[in-house]
C-alpha cells in the first residue's frame, strides 16, 4: 500500500476507519489519565503526535540498517530520545502543564501506538509515508483524547480550557449565582472508561463492520 | 514499619496502577479473556515490578542525580532512556533465568514475559518512584504493592469477562465497549478504598 496510498488516505484512515484507540486498543494507558482537562489533553495529543510522526520517520530512515534481532531496542532508543526531547521542551516552556501531566509524558515511550507504528508501518515503508502515517495515528489518538477531555471538563467542572461555560451554582455574598451543579464523578478516573466505552459504542453503531464477535 | 505497610496498601488498592492511573491498559484489556492467562501475566508483572523499581531507584540515586555517588554531573534528563534500558535488560535476564531454573513457570508465562517491556505499568511504577522520591526500602515495597494491585485487577476483570459470555449485550457494545464500562465500574468500586 506504501507507494500507491496518498497522504490524505494515510492521515484520514487511522482517524475514523482504523482508529488506534477504538479499534486496535493501543495506547489507552496514557489516554485516560490526562483527560480531566482539555488543556492537558491537547498538550498530550500534540506530544504524542510529534513523537509518533518523528520516530516513525526516523525508524523508516534507518530501517535497512537495523539488524532484525535488536530492532526493538533500537526503536525503543529512538522513541525514548524523542520523548526526552518533548519532555525537556515542555519543562522549559510550559512548566505548569508538564507538572500536571506528571509521569505521563515519560510514558509516551511505552505507548503502544508509537511502538506499533514503528514496528508495523515504518519498518516497511519510506520515511515520508511513515511520517504521515504517524501524523494520522497521532490525530486518531488526539480525536479520542479531545472528545473525552471535552466531556470531562465541560460536565465535571463546567469549563472549557479553563473558561467558564456553564456557570457553577454557588452562593457569593448571600446571592446565589449560576445554575450548574458540577458532576464530580466525571473528574474521577472511572468516568473516562465510561466515556470511551460509549464512544466505541457510537462508532461501532455508525460503522457496524468494526464489531468484534466476543 | 507501619509506614511501609501503609504504603503497600496504598499502592495496591488506593493508587491501583490499572484502575486509578490507567497504566498497562493495553495488555490489561487484551489479555483478560480468561482467568488462567491473566493470573500468569499478573505474577510476571509482580516479579518484574518488584525487581525493576528498586534497581531503577538505585541507578537514579547513585548515578544519575546531581551530586550522586558515582558521577558528579546532573544526568537526570537521561533517566527515561536508562529506565527503559534497565527494564528491557531485566526482562531479558529474568527470561533466561526462568528458562534455566524454573522451566515450568517459564512455560506458563510464555509470551507475556517479553511483552512486559512495553507494559506502561512497569515504566509507570518507576516514574512514580522518581516523582515521589521514594527511599530504597520504600521503593521495594512500592514495587511489590503496585504489581500486586495490578495483578489483582486483571484477575478480577478476567473473572468477570468469563461470565460475560453468557449475557446478552447490545450489538455495538459487544467486545471492547462493554469491557470499558466494566473496568469503569471496577474502578468505581476501588474508589471505596480511599478511606483506608
Amino acid at each position: 500500500m506504501a507507494s500507491k496510498s496518498s497522504v490524505k488516505e494515510l492521515i484520514l484512515d487511522p482517524v475514523f476507519n482504523n482508529n488506534p484507540i477504538a479499534l486496535q486498543i493501543l495506547g489507552i494507558c496514557s489516554a485516560l489519565a490526562v483527560t480531566t482537562k482539555l488543556s492537558t489533553s491537547l498538550t498530550m495529543s500534540i506530544a504524542v503526535l510529534a513523537v509518533t510522526a518523528c520516530s516513525s520517520a526516523a525508524v523508516a530512515l534507518i530501517r535497512d540498517r537495523i539488524p532484525s534481532s535488536i530492532r526493538i531496542i533500537v526503536q525503543m532508543t529512538i522513541i525514548a530520545s524523542f520523548v526526552i526531547l518533548v519532555d525537556q521542551i515542555l519543562k522549559a516552556f510550559a512548566f505548569q502543564l508538564s507538572k500536571e501531566l506528571s509521569v505521563f509524558v515519560g510514558l509516551i515511550i511505552t505507548n503502544c501506538i508509537v511502538m506499533g507504528r514503528a514496528e508495523g508501518f515504518a519498518m516497511k515503508n519510506t520515511a515520508s509515508d511513515s511520517f504521515w502515517d504517524g501524523v494520522g495515528n497521532g490525530l486518531g489518538y488526539s480525536l479520542i483524547l479531545m472528545v473525552v477531555g471535552f466531556f470531562r471538563e465541560l460536565f465535571g467542572s463546567g469549563t472549557l480550557f479553563g473558561i467558564t461555560v456553564l456557570p457553577k451554582k454557588e452562593i457569593i455574598d448571600g446571592v446565589s449565582q449560576g445554575w450548574y451543579e458540577p458532576n464530580g464523578l466525571l473528574l474521577l478516573s472511572p468516568s473516562a472508561f465510561f466515556i470511551i466505552g460509549i464512544f466505541i459504542w457510537v462508532l461501532r453503531t455508525w460503522k457496524p463492520d468494526q464489531v468484534e464477535e466476543a | 514499619m507501619t509506614d511501609l505497610i501503609e504504603l503497600f496498601l496504598r499502592s495496591a488498592f488506593v493508587d491501583n496502577l490499572a484502575l486509578a492511573y490507567f497504566l498497562g491498559m493495553c495488555t490489561f484489556l487484551a489479555v483478560s479473556k480468561n482467568v488462567k492467562t491473566a493470573m500468569g501475566l499478573g505474577v510476571a508483572v509482580i516479579v518484574v515490578q518488584a525487581i525493576t523499581v528498586p534497581i531503577n531507584q538505585l541507578i537514579l540515586n547513585l548515578v544519575l542525580k546531581e551530586g550522586a555517588y558515582f558521577l558528579k554531573a546532573d544526568l537526570e534528563f537521561l533517566s527515561l532512556i536508562c529506565f527503559i534500558g534497565v527494564i528491557a535488560a531485566m526482562v531479558q535476564i529474568l527470561e533466561m533465568f526462568l528458562d534455566k531454573f524454573f522451566p515450568a513457570l517459564y512455560n506458563t508465562l510464555g509470551i507475556f514475559l517479553p511483552l512486559i517491556t512495553v507494559n506502561c505499568a512497569i515504566l509507570g511504577g518507576t516514574l512514580f518512584m522518581q516523582q515521589r522520591e521514594y527511599s530504597f526500602p520504600e521503593s521495594c515495597v512500592f514495587g511489590v504493592g503496585s504489581g500486586f494491585g495490578w495483578a489483582l485487577a486483571i484477575v478480577a476483570l478476567a473473572g468477570i469477562r468469563e461470565k460475560l459470555k453468557y449475557s446478552d449485550i447490545p450489538h455495538g457494545l459487544r467486545g471492547l465497549g462493554i469491557t470499558f464500562i466494566i473496568v469503569g465500574l471496577m474502578a468505581l468500586g476501588f474508589q471505596a478504598f480511599l478511606g483506608i
